[in-house]
């Protein structure tokens, strides 16, 4: 019997979803702190451990008047708060420190924001930028063609990411794109880089997110319902040159990633009654699925087609409607681990009855980095 | 419209800007690995880690690796235009453009033959890759 030794006490987002011009990016993050610690009934006095991504560790504890004795802020891309939440628990094991805020706050829309999301790469710029995948639709979409010629994925497959995740967004009032959409309807969308159209790539939104972890013994002592880590998560690299991928049909950071997440939780795939995926383009769920392990390559796409992953299927897929349909401000990981929260605390407006284990992945970058978690409302196993 | 991005180079990548120039593809190799190539360039190799590394020719003839064909800005390129990785007949992949074809995906068939042709851009010249003549490499 293992018992659970770190908890998620408190989660919220930022009040507003989408469209939020009255704040900056900063504004964005303590919009999401102050909601967090509301929600599990702190204040930032009892906060002693600060992490985020993307933006000054330094500066969002002074806005906010923490002092942390712990800070962390790796910084790899979009799934960095899912790395930050296994740094996290690895601190309040060790002792570190006994309250850990992880705060997420981005002006993707109305672009309120001072810097850089991520560290310019020097390989990338001299060798791969010059030629102009200069924004992610015309960088991490480069594998695409390759993958389809060599595992048989088909462009209606793509579109049937969008189709479904969609079903799931019209559950959640504050998903930014909740209308129904169809095969033809993502096929006959802007062309944006073929082979991918406007329906497969993600929404660009304001917005935030924010967690506190604690050590689990402490878990009872607060309001809300405490969601489990199961393992210590994983997370792994193969770097900001996407020509430089050891292969176009699967991430090599995705398999590392979840190889260790689902060997420290010791679980298998049918222990998992919930899944979000990252992403940023209809193309990662299937490298996810694929790469996770919970069908063989060059599989997924047929899987997601066939409807395992929609409204009623075996295997729940980015029940929130993903950055397709959510919301996407950039690094959306955040928007995954708040989705895994509310599943497991019972709570999601698209409810998986009974979910009682929930696996969140993440990439950072384009395929450059991935993190992954496994979240449980079990305190034992 | 602007200019196209001129690439930063650095000490270990200068001989590859210098060869451009002269019309050649250059990569580094790996001599304790029997001169496998590797890219992009740096004094050490990948694989081993040994510091035995030479300065070889590559042939200049690849294939269609994976492509998109971008409506996505970038300075200096007018949409569409194709971004493509080609696998160099010598094992490495890279990035280029595909010059001399229309960005169509009836002309870019996957694992076409490619050979390399260089851009001049403002001093220095940029290994891009277009059909190859003649077929099949």
């Amino acid at each position: 019997m293992n018992r659970a030794t770190i908890a998620i006490v408190g989660a919220a987002e930022t009040t507003k979803m989408g469209k939020i011009p009255e704040l900056s990016q900063t504004g964005l993050h303590a919009d999401a702190a102050l909601n967090a610690l509301a929600d599990c009934g702190l204040t930032v006095a009892d906060i002693d451990g600060i992490a985020t991504a993307g933006h000054d560790v330094a500066e969002i504890a002074q806005y906010l008047g923490v002092s942390p004795v712990w800070y962390d802020g790796t910084s790899v891309g979009g799934c960095s708060f899912i790395t930050l939440v296994r740094h996290a628990a690895a601190a309040l094991e060790q002792g570190l420190c006994n309250t850990v805020l992880i705060t997420h706050g981005e002006s993707g829309r109305s672009r309120h924001a001072a810097h850089r999301p991520m560290f310019p790469s020097m390989q990338q710029q001299e060798f791969e930028a010059i030629y102009g995948p200069v924004l992610p639709p015309s960088r991490f979409t480069l594998p695409v063609l390759r993958k389809m010629k060599d595992d048989g994925l088909t462009e209606e497959q793509l579109a049937m990411v969008a189709v479904v995740q969609r079903e799931w967004a019209a559950f959640h009032p504050r998903a930014s794109a909740r209308e129904p959409i169809t095969v033809e309807d993502v096929l006959s969308s802007k062309m944006i880089a073929y082979p991918f159209r406007k329906l497969m790539c993600c929404l660009v939104s304001d917005g935030g997110g924010a967690l506190i972890l604690t050590r689990a013994d402490r878990a009872k002592d607060f309001p809300t319902k405490p969601v489990y880590l199961r393992g210590a998560g994983g997370e792994s690299v193969e770097g900001p040159m996407i020509s430089q991928m050891e292969s176009f049909s699967s991430s090599k950071a995705f398999r590392i990633s979840g190889r260790e997440a689902f060997r420290s939780a010791g679980i298998s795939h049918s222990d998992v009654d919930h899944l979000m995926i990252y992403d940023a383009f209809a193309h990662l769920p299937i490298y996810g699925l694929e790469d996770l392990g919970f069908v063989g390559r060059g599989e997924a796409g047929a899987f997601i087609a066939e409807g395992h992953t929609r409204p009623g299927g075996a295997l729940p897929l980015n029940t929130n409607g993903g950055g397709l349909s959510y919301m996407h401000s950039g690094m959306y990981g955040m928007f995954a681990l708040q989705e895994a929260v509310r599943q497991m605390r019972g709570v999601s407006p698209a409810q998986v009855e009974g979910a009682k284990l929930s696996v969140v992945h993440g990439v950072g970058g384009m395929f450059s980095a991935a993190a992954t978690v496994v979240m449980t409302n079990e305190d034992r196993w | 419209m602007s200019e196209r991005q001129l690439p930063a180079i650095y000490p270990e990548t200068q001989f590859y800007w210098d060869g451009a120039k002269e019309g050649k593809l250059l990569l580094n190799a790996c001599t304790a690995c029997g001169n496998r190539p590797f890219f992009p360039p740096r004094p050490f190799c990948p694989h081993c880690g040994s510091r035995e590394v030479t300065v070889i020719e590559a042939s200049g003839r690849g294939r269609l690796y994976s492509y998109i064909i971008s409506n996505v800005p970038a300075p200096g390129y007018e949409t569409p235009f194709t971004i493509a990785v080609v696998m160099l007949d010598e094992g490495v992949k890279l990035v280029s453009n595909i010059v001399d074809c229309p960005p169509d995906p009836e002309a870019l068939e996957l694992d076409m033959p490619l050979e390399v042709t260089f851009e001049q851009r403002g001093t220095l010249a940029v290994p891009q890759f277009r059909p190859a003549k003649g077929g099949a490499a």
